[in-house]
């Protein structure tokens, strides 16, 4: 008996000799906690060794195990890999999900289901594919107890027959994520994967347009997630002390570090720690113990997420005061209070740019690829000491925990730049030492550390009101002008900030200005506006606030400019209201997405052609 | 040759330091504050055993006590913090650098209130410094309202009678791990600077609450934290002798009488029993006869318990000897290599 189930050919596919190459996503549909990840892994890294551009993206529940989760794959041969709005290809394993999920599907895609679903009848306009999960996984799997967590590599092999995956490129894949350690299990899970492969081989008739083919675009090309980038920066940047709070998604960025740390930077002869990670009781001490830290001359940092941030505010606010170094990475999630914590967005740039009370204001980093979360930790600390402030590292969920192919690191250029300390030498030289001087006409004073063996060397650190020699005050003047030198550094900062990325066309008379991993849908509208409307775009992408002077040159340049972010309120767009004039606020538009899925170039390309009425 | 006048010779220490390098600025508590008792017991001790203000932090939160290292020990880095978080201050710098000797000053609102979370993280941590709670059941900076170390059925000056339980900051440092504990009395110039010398010598978390009345709040007949009730009702619990490493051990005492306890540093703390038997070691026995003091209206003082040899929270991070803050980039940047490995590894 043939399971095979062909689909009326629809106008989209138009039959069998129409070819879709390099262009699709796949879409895994499971219950979280069914070991799918490491499939899904698979499948991801498997099209990549094939040379194709590719993007894994996981949307998981913010739950053990036991509710829905699904993974998309996007495979693009010009590139684009920021999420895919349609879903071309499912594999449907979620008995709780599947017929929704057919249902959302766009006519001609294919879908590969367990077949106890029964999902075939569910619509007339796809290309579907049955296959019997767990009678296949019988033979292959004896131990009853281990077929839940190898069940789904059998899709891996039916999507490689399907699509055309070279199964050596799977295997490959596969051995690399089990390591030499659980060989075993790799064995397990290898047969599997040909089971399922045999299975499509002598069972289904592809009749849906889907295929890889190879190609050699990522050739030399690394695949990270943005928290581990993150975490090999802030080893190779000389961090030596982390304080944190576990929370969602920033977890697994110290867990990297954890990882970096023992096999880096344990000193060979005494066997002991060049550094200090500890978990704090909460994000209150995280932050307390990196100000101590810093203060006391370590690099220092915590990782966190919103509502982190949220408690951090009251330390944030000492930092600029006092003026203690502190790196903070923000991998940003969705929404006020708990919110959607395994859902990505850019919504704290507002918050963390005034966190605290008062007139306080933070530099914050905007890296929108691993190569940038690895080349930006390393820039936060240099910034963090040179300016003796608090610098928060902006990324997100979506960057932070997703696979992304990426450009390999490139080892750092240039040495530590540890700030203006004073040691007990450059005391005796100067010969008078005042903690918060602005000596250079920059904003930013000398510091000394403690332990610095001097009798000019010590000064007392206080968040309450502060003359240039550290003493208590509440006079009018001492005030005014601590406040007025700190908003002089700040100014100092737009000169050591990375510079925009920008890209122009000859006639475009319309801007476009993002931040971070807003980039990857921009960067395809972008393509999609001069195919579709034949309208082209120049084009701004903010690495770091404050910012510098190429903000208010690429607005002026412009008719109109449109602000792409992940939030509801407009903050990139507010932050820069703060700062420009009324002409160029008045040339501002915004395009906004704030559901919490990754921002996909499709609905940026609807909503510039709804503004714009074309 | 014609006689010249000389200055009288000015009195050093041991390591050739006259006082001034230990004094801080000019108090700006009010006369007669316990904390000011507190400032001048710190001086006398760091000053007697010659110990080195450059190595020294002082940290502190918020409050009128958190002001106090601005007027002690000028030629030490001090940082007067955010209310109730020295601790993760103070953690964090000890991480950054190991050999600073951290003094943590701190009040009951602090300690016992906003910042109860740190404080016993801080005790389970062991943390290698010595933390004293100026502690006089209200808050003075704000005009007067209880704090959680108020004893049930101490009045305020209004009258206002506090009926719930006070948290005693001792009991909570000897059951969440720190190692030496004491309570001591702001009034009691030779008990005080007895503790805080042991204190100095021990390794690990020595916590110091020292009852420091407010003479401005909570001063008055009827509060169980002003002068006059702690000098009635306190039961010193041993007579304290410090012998620092470098001096030399004078008279035996008979078994029995006497406890000697060997400090980290080589100092003897010299523990004479008083009126009833206690046993620094036995942290059961330290928490009941505090438990059945408090019952009897007792304050009792001295060293309540003391464990020797437990690791601190450097040992359980197993980190280098020398301070973190300070290693050269040779020690903290991995190399080229090493970067080139894990990139291959991620092809």
């Amino acid at each position: 008996m043939s399971t095979i189930e062909v689909s009326p050919v629809t106008a989209r596919t138009g039959g069998q000799a129409y070819r879709v190459v390099n262009d699709f996503s796949i879409q895994v549909a499971t219950v979280n906690g069914s070991g799918s990840q490491t499939a899904n892994s698979v499948l991801m890294r498997s099209i990549f060794q094939m040379g194709i551009p590719v993007s894994g993206k996981n949307l998981f529940p913010s739950n053990i195990a036991g509710l829905p989760t699904w993974f998309t794959i996007r495979a693009n041969k010009n590139g684009w890999i920021g999420r895919k709005k349609e879903i071309d290809f499912l594999v449907a394993m979620n008995p709780e999900t599947a017929r929704e999920d057919v249902l959302k599907l766009e006519d001609g895609a294919a879908v590969v289901y367990d077949e106890p679903l029964k999902l075939k009848d569910v619509r007339n306009d796809l290309h579907f594919y049955a296959v019997p999960f767990d009678k296949l996984l019988v033979p292959v799997c004896p131990e009853a107890k281990l077929r839940k967590l190898v069940k789904n590599m059998i899709y891996d092999g039916v999507v490689a027959h399907l699509v055309g995956i070279d199964l050596e490129e799977i295997r490959t894949a596969l051995f690399k994520q089990f390591g030499p350690k659980k060989a075993k299990a790799a064995e397990l899970n290898w047969n599997a994967v040909q089971a399922g492969k045999r299975y499509a081989e002598e069972n289904l008739a592809k009749t849906d347009p889907f295929a890889v083919e190879r190609m050699n675009k990522t050739t030399g090309k690394i695949m990270i997630d943005g928290n581990s980038a993150a975490a090999l920066g802030c080893v190779f940047a000389g961090c030596t002390v982390v304080t944190w709070y576990p929370i969602t998604p920033s977890s697994s960025l110290v867990e990297a570090m954890i990882g970096h740390f023992k096999r880096l930077r344990v000193d060979k002869e005494s066997g002991k720690a060049t550094y200090a990670v500890l978990q704090a009781e909460d994000e209150l001490a995280a932050i307390g113990m990196v100000i101590g830290a810093s203060w006391a001359g370590a690099r220092a940092m915590t990782s966190t997420s919103g509502p982190g941030i949220s408690l951090m505010a009251e330390f944030a606010g000492l930092g600029y005061y006092a003026e203690v170094p502190a790196v903070i990475f923000d991998v940003q999630r969705v929404g006020p209070s708990t919110g959607l914590p395994t859902r990505t967005a850019q919504g704290d740039l507002l918050k963390n740019a005034l966190l605290s009370h008062g007139d306080t204001r933070h530099p914050m980093f905007f890296p929108s690829s691993p190569a940038e979360c690895f080349q930006m930790a390393m820039d936060a600390f240099d910034f963090a000491e040179q300016f003796q402030t608090p610098v928060f590292v902006m990324t997100d969920l979506d960057l932070g925990m997703n696979n992304w192919m990426a450009d390999p690191f490139e080892y750092p250029a240039r040495p530590l730049n540890r700030g203006k300390v004073l040691s007990k030498e450059d005391l005796d030289k100067a010969g008078e030492f005042a903690r918060y001087r602005d000596v250079d006409g920059d904003g930013i004073p000398y510091r000394t550390l403690p332990g610095t063996h001097h009798p000019k060397a010590a000064y007392f650190t206080r968040g309450s009101g502060h003359n240039d020699e550290a003493a208590y005050t509440e006079r009018e003047e001492d005030y005014i002008n601590n406040m007025d030198r700190l908003a002089r550094k700040f100014e100092t900062m737009r000169k050591f900030l990375p510079e925009p990325e920008a890209a122009s066309s000859h006639n475009a008379t319309i801007g476009i200005i993002c931040c971070g991993t807003s980039r990857y849908a921009v960067e395809e509208s972008r393509d999609q506006l001069i195919r579709e409307y034949g309208i082209e775009t120049n084009y701004l992408r903010l690495k770091a606030y404050p910012f510098t002077a190429r903000l208010k040159e690429f607005i002026a340049g412009h008719e109109r400019v449109y602000v792409v972010e992940q939030n509801r309120d407009a903050q990139l767009l507010a932050l820069m209201r703060l700062e420009l004039e009324p002409a160029l606020i008045g040339k501002l538009r915004s395009i906004r997405y704030y559901g919490g899925l990754p921002l996909d170039a499709r609905t940026v390309t609807d909503e510039f052609a709804t503004q714009e009425g074309l | 040759m014609s006689a010249v006048a000389t200055p009288p010779p000015r009195k050093v220490n041991r390591i050739g330091l006259d006082v001034l390098p230990y004094r801080g600025g000019k108090t700006t508590l009010c006369a007669g504050c316990g904390h000011n008792s507190i400032s001048e017991r710190i001086i006398e001790v760091l000053f007697e055993l010659g110990i080195e203000p450059w190595k020294v932090a002082k940290m502190s939160g918020i409050g009128c006590s958190s002001k106090t290292p601005a007027y002690f020990l000028n030629q030490a880095h001090g940082f007067n913090s955010v209310h109730g978080r020295a601790p993760a201050v103070s953690t964090g710098a000890l991480l950054a650098n190991r050999s600073l000797m951290g003094i943590v000053v701190t009040g009951d609102g602090d300690t016992a209130s906003i910042g109860i979370g740190q404080f016993v993280h801080m005790l389970r941590r062991n943390v290698p410094l010595v933390y004293i709670i100026e502690n006089n059941g209200v808050y003075g900076l704000t005009k007067g309202q209880f704090s959680a170390t108020a004893d049930r059925g101490s009045k305020q000056k209004s009258g206002v009678m506090n009926e719930m339980a006070p948290i005693d900051c001792c009991l909570m440092g000897i059951e969440l791990g720190a190692t030496l504990v004491a309570r001591s009395f702001s009034g009691d110039k030779k008990q005080l600077s007895t503790i805080l010398k042991a204190c100095l010598s021990h390794r690990g978390l020595a916590v110091v609450d020292v009852v420091s009345p407010c003479v401005t709040f909570n001063d008055h007949e009827g509060s169980t934290k002003s002068y006059s009730y702690v000098k009635d009702h306190e039961i010193p619990l041993q007579d304290l002798n410090y012998i620092p490493y470098y001096e030399e051990i004078g008279i035996e005492m008979a078994e029995g009488e006497v406890l000697d306890v060997r400090l980290h540093d080589g100092s003897l703390l010299r523990l004479k029993k008083l009126d009833r038997d206690y046993d620094p070691y036995n942290k059961m026995a330290a928490i009941a006869a505090i438990h059945e003091g408090e019952q009897k209206g007792e304050v009792l003082t001295g060293i309540l318990y003391i464990e020797q040899g437990r690791d601190t929270l450097h040992d359980f991070l197993n980190m280098v000897d020398e301070p973190l803050a300070t290693l050269p980039e040779s020690r903290v940047r991995p190399s080229r290599q090493a970067l080139d490995m894990i990139m291959e590894e991620l092809r």
